[in-house]
């Protein structure tokens, strides 16, 4: 198993988890939560495949995570916004509560 | 007997030959207008009957005194003209219409006969609500009767035929609602259907020998050489020719329309017709119908006769005939109704006639056939006034010294009389009925039938004078006292009495006109024909006879005063004889009980037939087609509308399935997006390893 | 694999199961902080200092705060009563293992054909610079715009309500 390799199951594995975690917890923020780490192991596997991929002095692996670290700000900011905006209006965070949408 | 034609033949149509048709189609387009008209149009509907055939009238004469002027020329004129009527494949029917001898003589007999009854009928029928109706059918009926005058083609005279069968039960049945004036109706029509019958299998079997319906078609006619021969050389059943086939069918035709033994049943019960229907068809025209056909078909009677001998179709007519009258002069001996010893006596002169045609040919049958039309019309119109003035009494046991009452009837009706019963040299009738003694006395087969027409004459004389003796002789029975008869009644009755008188002259020996015209020779005076061996010996017998039979019947009756329960003189010497005469020798019953009830039972057999068999088939196929219908109800309630709704619910059911995806909650949606995602990477994955 | 790589792996992936698992949500928030430390280390190993940096100050400093201020404000610290995993949660856990094995399988199916580049590349802070004004200058903008407009829009969606319009 090389390194790479390794990297990139635990970048998988992190994923995994994160996903886990946005399908089954109830609460929204534990899924933004979960999609913070998603987001991570994409970032690792970026770095991963920088590191060990055939042009690592064109900087493309760096310079695609710092964006997804910044995108990935922005993101959570968004996000948690509209969760505080989604508590004030249904009193709850409760995800399964939430299905006005329902068809 | 029969001797070649002298004279020239002449057959290209002159004009008036073109217009013969005009003759019968008058009188059909006045009775077709006269349907059309109300009921209350009288006036109008006696006009256009009499003023049509009044134009008949004028038109046969034109064309008698064409065929005339043709004879004084020494042209023995015969001319036709015919078209094609049907035409299938290469065969052609025709019609058409010839003008001859025969034909013109009685054109004017019928037309001249006619119009005098119709002139009789507006006074005779005035009271009668259905007026209209009357002239209708009669106007119809004298317009078929012409048809069958002029036809030269078997197939029109037919039609004419069958018409003038028609015409008559409309006019029997006339008071329909009478029961036994519907029966004689139906009896007349059917009866006379039977004779049709074998009409039409004779037509239909000459038609099928020769090719040909035509009587002369300049050669190629049915009545011409080249068609004789033919059908003499085809051999038909029982030892006979066709050609003798073929003339028997037809005279069996002629048989049932002119009331001989056995289809004369039904011409007594014609009497139930108003009295102008039974003078014009029942005493001149119908029935003399058949004597015109056998007339007509004469060649065909007599193809291949011997000079001096005789056909079997000429037999067998000569037989019938000869049976007929003496048969039917029997029975009017019994009878106490005025109208029915006429009616007898109009069947036995017709068997006269029969004889007279199958002895002495044509001309002999014929001349008779023209009087007789003459003095016949003229007893029956006799006979509607006394009634008329009796007040609709009918029976003469209840009449009696009418002469004082209505004596222009009285002078009239003896005439009439004496005319019918042959009354020596002054009245037609006796030349006529001599012209057949005579053919009888030197017929070649057998002399029986001269004797049977000999007392066939004394039983005419016989009850004749029986009923003009209780009729206008003797005291009145009756309850109201009787009239004479309005001028319009009498006077067609002065007129008949004339021609009754006059017509003798056309037919002695001195000058035997009538029959050198109907067989183009030439005619004059002639005062050798008395000293034809027999002839005064004959004419002597005949006056003897008659005599015999008035003196008898005056004997017997001038003194009597009848009533209808005390007996007849004659039936108080011999009951039994007297009850066969009066009930007409049974010949009713017999047919009741054989013929018609076979036929009743078979119409029941053929009633359960169709109403079981087929009726129960037709049912059956009903309730098939129903449960059919039923069937097919279920399959498409249950299966076809069954599956289309199931498969409407399934796609709802589907539908709502479907809608579960839609539970409004994302972490839903991010799972089923999560699920796309590794199959799509698997199948990458995959595809690319593969 | 180098033991460094073990540990950091290690931590990285139980703080990662710390934050999906545990009740109480601010223990989660901490728990995410120390995958997200896990992973900066990881990044360090890896070569790349300036992500890793990077890492440390947005991550660490800027979301997870973020999420627990969120947690603070929405009293997600409270255990709700019916438990804190959804009613559906196998079927999550079986998706986000389906997930897991088909990454793995890429993974490990095409282990042959990954690179395997021993040399760590020397990258310095200034040719990153040079970098995000030369080659990526239009994506530095654009993040600037998007930092922009999230900013805004994070405040336009959180604020209260006008009066009256509730």
């Amino acid at each position: 198993m090389t390194p790479l390799t390794g990297f990139l199951l635990v970048a998988a594995l992190l994923f995994s988890i994160g996903l886990a975690g946005a399908l089954t917890r109830r609460n929204a923020i534990l899924v933004l939560i979960g999609i913070e780490l998603m987001l991570n192991a994409a970032n690792l596997n970026l770095i991963a495949f920088w590191r060990y991929g055939p042009h690592p002095e064109r900087l493309t692996g760096m310079m695609f995570a710092i964006f997804s670290i910044a995108v990935a700000a922005a993101e959570a900011a968004v996000g948690l916004g509209l969760v505080i905006q989604l508590h004030r209006h249904a009193h709850t965070t409760d995800l399964d509560a939430i299905n006005r949408m329902k068809g | 007997m029969q001797e070649t034609i002298s004279f020239a033949l002449a057959t290209s149509p002159s004009g008036i030959a073109h217009s013969l048709w005009l003759i019968p189609a008058a009188p059909v387009l006045a009775s077709g207008i006269i349907a059309l008209l109300k009921q209350p149009r009288r006036k109008t509907a006696g006009t256009l009957s009499i003023g049509s055939l009044a134009f008949s009238l004028l038109l046969s004469l034109i064309a008698f005194g064409h065929v005339v002027a043709g004879w004084s020329q020494g042209l023995a004129v015969r001319e036709t003209v015919s078209f094609t009527w049907l035409q299938f494949g290469t065969t052609n029917v025709d019609l058409g219409w010839v003008l001859d001898p025969l034909s013109a003589v009685m054109l004017v007999m019928v037309t001249f006969v006619g119009l005098l009854t119709f002139i009789y009928s507006t006074g005779y029928m005035a009271h009668d609500e259905n007026y209209t109706r009357f002239f209708c059918f009669l106007s119809l009926f004298a317009g078929a009767m012409l048809a069958v005058v002029i036809a030269n083609s078997l197939l029109l005279l037919f039609m004419g035929w069958e018409l003038v069968g028609l015409t008559s039960y409309l006019l029997i049945g006339f008071w329909y609602q009478k029961p036994s004036a519907a029966a004689a109706a139906k009896k007349a029509f059917l009866t006379t259907r039977v004779g049709d019958v074998f009409f039409l299998l004779g037509m239909v079997w000459l038609f099928a020998q020769t090719g040909t319906l035509l009587f002369y078609n300049n050669g190629a006619g049915s009545m011409e050489p080249v068609a004789l021969v033919a059908l003499l050389a085809q051999p038909a059943a029982l030892g006979l020719t066709a050609a003798g086939a073929i003339a028997l069918l037809i005279f069996a035709g002629a048989a049932g329309k002119s009331g001989q033994f056995p289809l004369h049943v039904w011409l007594p019960d014609a009497m139930e017709g108003p009295t102008p229907v039974s003078a014009l068809i029942h005493a001149a025209t119908m029935v003399a119908a058949g004597v015109y056909l056998v007339a007509r078909v004469y060649p065909l009677m007599q193809a291949g006769i011997h000079p001096g001998g005789s056909t079997t179709a000429l037999t067998v007519v000569t037989w019938v005939g000869a049976s007929t009258a003496v048969f039917a002069a029997l029975i009017a001996v019994a009878q106490n109704d005025i109208k029915r010893i006429l009616a007898y006596s109009t069947v036995s002169q017709l068997g006269y006639m029969m004889a007279g045609l199958g002895m002495g040919g044509v001309a002999v049958g014929m001349f008779h056939l023209i009087t007789h039309a003459f003095f016949k019309a003229l007893l029956f119109m006799g006979a509607g006034s006394v009634i008329h003035g009796c007040h609709e009494e009918q029976d003469i046991r209840k009449m009696g010294g009418l002469k004082a009452d209505m004596p222009l009837t009285f002078v009239t009706y003896t005439v009439g009389m004496l005319a019918l019963c042959g009354f020596p040299l002054l009245f037609s009738g006796f030349w006529s009925k001599d012209g057949i003694l005579e053919a009888a006395q030197h017929w070649s087969v057998a002399k029986a039938p001269f004797y049977m027409l000999v007392f066939g004459a004394l039983l005419t004389a016989f009850y004749m004078t029986r009923q003009v003796a209780y009729v206008f002789f003797g005291v009145w029975r009756g309850k109201k006292s009787a009239h004479e008869s309005p001028a319009v009644m009498t006077l067609p009755l002065a007129i008949l009495a004339f021609f009754a008188i006059a017509l003798g002259a056309i037919g002695t020996p001195l000058w035997p006109w009538f029959r050198a015209f109907l067989e183009g020779r030439a005619a004059g005076f002639d005062l050798h024909g008395f000293s034809e061996p027999g002839l005064l010996a004959l004419m002597a017998t005949s006056t003897v006879v008659v005599f015999l039979g008035i003196g008898l019947a005056w004997r017997l009756y001038s003194s009597e005063s009848p009533s209808p329960e005390a007996p007849d003189p004659l039936e108080k010497s011999a009951p039994p004889i007297w009850a066969i005469l009066r009930d007409r020798f049974y010949v009713d019953e017999l047919y009741g009980a054989t013929v018609i009830a076979f036929y009743a039972w078979w119409a029941r057999v053929a009633d359960w037939l169709d109403r079981r068999v087929y009726g129960g088939l037709v049912a059956a196929v009903a309730r098939l087609f129903r449960a059919l219908a039923h069937l097919n109800r279920f399959l498409d309630t249950n299966w076809v509308d069954g599956v289309f709704d199931k498969g409407c619910e399934e796609l709802s059911s589907s539908g709502g399935l479907l809608a579960r995806i839609q539970t409004g909650r994302v972490q839903t949606y991010l799972r089923l997006l999560a699920v796309a995602v590794v199959a799509l990477v698997a199948i990458l994955i995959w595809s690319s390893r593969a | 694999m180098s033991p460094v790589f073990w540990i950091l792996a290690t931590l990285t992936i139980a703080g990662a199961l710390a934050a999906v698992l545990l009740k109480n949500t601010v223990h989660c928030a901490l728990a995410l902080t120390v995958a997200f430390a896990g992973l900066a280390l990881l990044f360090l190993e890896l070569g790349a200092q300036f992500a890793g940096f990077a890492q440390i100050l947005v991550y660490i400093g800027a979301v997870a705060i973020l999420v627990v201020f969120a947690i603070l404000l929405t009293r997600g610290s409270e255990t709700p009563k019916d438990g804190v995993f959804s009613h559906t949660w196998l079927a999550g856990l079986a998706t986000a293992a389906a997930v897991f094995a088909v990454l793995a399988w890429a993974v490990l199916g095409n282990a042959k054909a990954l690179p395997n580049q021993a040399a760590m590349p020397s990258v310095s802070v200034h040719d990153i610079g040079i970098a995000l004004v030369g080659r990526y200058v239009l994506p530095l903008e654009i993040i600037a715009v998007l930092l922009t407009s999230a900013m805004i829009g994070a405040v336009i969606v959180a604020m209260h309500d006008k009066e009256g319009a509730k």
